[in-house]
């Protein structure tokens, strides 16, 4: 290259400036150095080979030939506190706002799978989120709601083979049948080892179950999506935007290889795996990481898990925005940091998409909260243009640097955890957990150093600063209801040993556990005994804590 | 003194509180120590060492959950490295000992090691006389075997145990000998991993290729510690461990040895202090070494002669 | 100042999201503590009883579920039975204003909220164990 290179040139220029003086450094979220520019020679792509057109294969671009033109992502509101009266009424309002799908937020205590009224529960009912401890509160929870035409995603990770039978018996019960039922359960326990904690069976039976429900979805429930892998929780937890990628996609090829290993075919389960991402605040960052999950797992499934119906190459997910980065400290502005990362989300090419409330580390979303995040999404699809086009980033010299750069990082990490033996052992070693935590320690050092800047937080702070939003508050009464109801069902039902029996009895052998589960559903069997009885055959999980 | 009191009643908080006190080598904590000595040595005392990763924590709450479950008031000391640089530590060993701690009788007391001058042995022998005065029985003292001063914890105990796992293969074979010559049971964790039988034939190997005619033959032991599996077997082996040394009159030979290191530990420890307080004395000698007109050995001679004096 | 700070940092409840006890525990060490990290779903029981093993200058409880009130007066209640009263409990996470007054008058100390720096909670730390400490010595002698 000579001297009138026009690269070369800029660099010279670039290097003989002066550059503003502040602590602040040019690193994204999660601490990578930002390249002042990129440039052609910087990414040496094939258009066809390396992202194709939408639908195409490896589906860089999306994975849909109209995208959004065809159909708008959907735009889900994750809610739920108190009883399931309370957020039935919250689930309706949402609907009659514009809102196309529901999305289930459940209580600590049936997170974990205890009852209401356990010991445990005291003083958790109702407050993150609803307490469903039976059939009888899934049916309070959906009363007046067509469960045939909604779809539902339940955040449920532990016990989610009991919410499901809870669900398709609720529904049974109002005469819509399985086939008819469209939603997701979350039910990805690798990352609840990982990052969000909230397990309660070891990691193999923990597994087993979820081949259970694959298989039992594929044959009853074929609409429904049995896992959504999901790295929002591992990037709340502290990770980089790679380490929410590569630990995201290790967790789904490991749901795949243990569908492989049951016995089943891979394009039987395969497209009905879904995935889960965090839209935090490095615009571009977001964007490429999304461009590199399709194209990774689109090449893996049909490459590694040999993979023959596209549908199994295609990676679907659904967004939410970043609840850590949002600030307690002058709290509207997150309705700011909301709209950037929903738009980073859209321009990723996401399914669906959950805006947080400006109010969520203060409290849950109160209504009006809730309403503001919802017309985000709204002015987003319908004013800005944006979802007009397909891929408008596509081409983009960084975009598509970065877009390479999070594929081999994220490779790094798949050979360290093969190395390791897989993402169990990973798990049982501490691995995951121990990258994760010292990330979250990095970027708390470097908000310290002000060398990332938050606004109202580290700078442009308010000394007298007053909360001038509501707040939903929430109280006991919830608990005293939940007791009173679980009261009043394990007076009126009959005999339910006959059915925990068969829990057992299915757990302890190889019968898919999901016909037991929904027979004791229909029993009124609760949730806290269900589980109880899965922990008589599998036992608990302890963690091994990292840092 | 109201804490010694309530110590030898059986308080839980002032054992604890008499813990801090000799940790922190406090004129009290001495007091407590000099007052209760009579009443140590009734303790089985159990070291557990290991590199990291090997589920030491996870095999000592399997121990004292099936030592406890037999009656036993098992009292132990958890020891992690303090940081060089800035003092602090990090203590997890209790997160995975949650179901063992809630038996009765069974105490456990986290400490760093703190890098300070007494020495980290001869701290965690009082702390052990402490826990044996209070009827901890069996008291079992663990360490991460990553330096001398931690293997010396470990070595400091009736009955050592060394803990590997299949992973820690590649870390026997450049393991410091200290490590693993100071076994009196291997217990060779993680069992049901791959790499487990080659690991335990290495270890046989090993003990086959010992120089020299030994009384006792160290046994390798297969756990898995969290499932439990393998701990009643262990246990039986600190019995027989025990009675080894118990028949044999080795047990008395042993303290005696433990005793005399102790003692020299604590000599040096008290010299080192004295002249870290008076160091113009050494500066002294310094200046009349470095002008030629002693050697560093003749000077070292006479200050312990006017420290003696 | 005087010998290590002892501090007992736990998750208590059933919450899962132990991304902020970790990073104050790394903080705290960082800064000079003795830092006990028992985990997660930490009962009062379990975490009254390991303070006092421990011999801990200050319990510091990591509450983001809501459960604030119930946990806060179990553990300072139970300090109570116990008659350890030279304690200092404090803690974190998401609690509202409104709960203040009530968790004042169980004797709680100061609670940190997210972005706080770590400055802060370390002085007070420090100034609250200080005093704290003189006034149990001058008990015990």
């Amino acid at each position: 290259m000579s001297a009138s290179d026009p690269r070369k040139r800029w660099e010279e220029e670039f290097a003989k400036s002066r550059l503003r003086d502040d602590p602040e450094r040019f690193i994204t979220v999660s601490g990578e150095e930002v390249p002042a520019i990129r440039g052609p020679e910087d990414v040496p792509i094939d258009h066809d080979r390396d992202l194709g057109y939408p639908g195409q294969f490896p589906f860089t671009r999306g994975i849909h030939p109209t995208l959004y033109r065809g159909k708008l992502w959907t735009m889900r509101q994750f809610a739920g506190f108190g009883t399931a009266r309370d957020t039935n009424a919250r689930y309706k309002y949402l609907l009659a706002n514009g809102q196309t799908g529901l999305s289930v937020a459940f209580d600590l205590p049936t997170l974990m799978g205890y009852d209401s009224d356990a010991t445990f529960a005291e003083g958790e009912v109702g407050k993150c989120g609803v307490a469903v401890a039976s059939l009888d509160d899934m049916m309070v929870l959906f009363d007046g709601i067509p469960m045939g035409e909604v779809s539902t995603s339940m955040t449920i990770n532990g016990p989610a083979a009991v919410l499901w039978a809870f669900y398709i018996a609720a529904a049974q019960a109002r005469g819509v049948p399985s086939t008819a039922l469209r939603g997701t359960v979350q039910n990805d326990i690798l990352k609840e080892y990982i990052a969000q904690k909230e397990f309660i069976f070891p990691p193999h039976p923990s597994m087993r179950i979820i081949t259970d429900m694959m298989a039992f979805g594929a044959a009853e429930v074929p609409q429904w999506n049995t896992i959504s892998i999901s790295g929002y929780h591992i990037r709340e937890a502290g990770s980089t935007a790679v380490q929410e990628l590569a630990f995201t996609l290790a967790d789904g090829f490991a749901y795949v290889e243990a569908g492989i290993a049951a016995g089943m075919d891979v394009d039987t389960f395969a497209p009905r795996l879904s995935h889960f991402f965090n839209s935090h605040l490095d615009f571009f960052e977001e964007i490429a990481k999304y461009r590199a999950a399709r194209r990774i797992w689109a090449k893996r499934m049909r490459d590694k898990y040999g993979a023959k119906s596209p549908r199994s190459w295609v990676l679907r997910f659904h967004t939410q925005t970043a609840g850590c980065s949002l600030t307690e400290q002058q709290p509207e502005n997150n309705i700011v940091r909301t709209a950037f990362q929903a738009m980073a989300a859209v321009l990723g090419g996401t399914q669906s998409l959950h805006t947080n409330s400006m109010d969520e580390t203060l409290a849950l979303p109160s209504e009006k909260a809730v309403k503001i995040a919802l017309r985000t999404q709204q002015v987003l699809a319908h004013e800005t243009g944006v979802p007009y086009v397909m891929d408008p980033l596509g081409g983009s010299w960084y975009v598509e640097w970065l877009t390479n750069r999070m594929e081999e990082e994220a490779e790094k990490y798949f050979r360290k955890i093969d190395e390791l033996g897989g993402v169990i052992r990973g798990i049982e070693e501490g691995f995951f957990q121990r990258e994760i935590a010292r990330s979250a320690y990095e970027y708390q050092k470097a908000l310290e150093k002000e060398e990332r800047v938050v606004v109202g937080v580290n700078r442009f702070k308010e000394a007298d600063e007053k909360l001038e939003i509501p707040l939903l508050y929430i109280d006991e009464s919830a608990e005293v209801e939940q007791r009173k109801r679980l009261a009043a069902l394990r007076a009126r039902r009959g005999d339910v040993g006959g059915v925990l029996s068969a829990i057992r009895a299915a757990a302890r052998g190889s019968a898919n556990l999901m016909v037991p589960l929904i027979a004791a559903a229909k029993a009124g069997a609760t949730l806290g005994e269900i589980v109880t009885a899965l922990k008589d055959v599998f036992g608990e999980y302890r963690e091994p804590a990292e840092f | 003194m109201k804490l010694l009191a309530d110590f030898l009643a059986g308080g839980v908080p002032a054992l604890a509180r008499a813990i801090t006190l000799v940790e922190n080598g406090t004129e009290r904590g001495r007091e407590i120590l000099e007052a209760i000595h009579s009443r140590t040595g009734r303790a089985w005392r159990i070291g557990v060492t290991g590199p990291p990763g090997a589920g030491k924590s996870t095999l000592v709450a399997a121990l004292t959950e099936a030592a406890a479950g037999a009656g036993r008031s098992v009292g132990i000391v958890a020891v992690d490295p303090s940081s060089p640089f800035t003092g602090g530590a990090l203590l997890g060993d209790r997160i995975r000992m949650h179901e063992a701690a809630t038996h009765p009788g069974v105490f456990i007391r986290s400490m760093a090691s703190r890098g300070e001058l007494g020495g980290l042995a001869p701290t965690t022998q009082e702390v052990a006389d402490l826990l044996d005065a209070a009827g901890k029985d069996p008291v079992i003292l663990e360490t991460v075997g990553a330096g001398q001063a931690e293997v010396e914890v470990a070595q400091a105990a009736d009955t050592t145990l060394v803990v590997l796992s299949p992973e820690s293969g590649d870390a026997v074979q450049t393991m410091k000998a200290g490590i693993m010559e100071i076994a009196d049971i291997y217990v060779l964790n993680k069992a049901d991993r791959e790499g487990a039988p080659r690991l335990a034939i290495e270890i046989e190997s090993m003990l086959d290729a010992r120089p020299g005619e030994h009384a006792w033959r160290p046994p390798v032991l297969q756990t898995v510690a969290n499932e439990g599996r393998g701990v009643p077997e262990l246990l039986d082996a600190i019995d027989r461990h025990r009675a080894f040394l118990e028949g044999s009159g080795r047990l008395g030979e042993r303290r005696r040895r433990r005793l005399v290191r102790r003692i020299v530990a604590l000599v040096n420890a008290a010299i080192t202090e004295r002249l870290l307080s008076d160091r113009v004395r050494v500066e002294r000698m310094v200046e009349l070494v470095q002008k030629g007109e002693k050697s560093p050995r003749k000077a070292a001679g006479e200050i312990l002669t006017e420290l003696g004096s | 100042m005087g010998a290590k700070i002892r501090i007992l940092i736990c998750k208590p409840g059933l919450d899962g999201h132990d991304r902020g006890a970790k990073v104050v525990a790394s903080t705290l060490r960082d800064a000079g503590f003795e830092v006990i990290y028992t985990g997660l779903r930490q009962s009062p029981e379990m975490i009254v009883r390991d303070a006092i093993q421990e011999d801990v200058d200050a319990i510091g409880l990591s509450v983001h579920s809501g459960a604030h009130l119930t946990i806060f007066r179990r553990v300072t209640e139970l300090l109570a039975k116990e008659g350890v009263h030279h304690v200092l409990v404090t803690g974190g996470g998401i609690i509202p204003d409104q709960d203040l007054p009530k968790l004042v008058e169980m004797g709680v100390g100061r609670l940190f909220r997210p972005g706080t720096k770590s400055e802060e909670y370390i002085a007070y730390l420090r100034d609250e164990v200080d005093r704290r400490r003189r006034e149990r010595e001058a008990a015990e002698v």
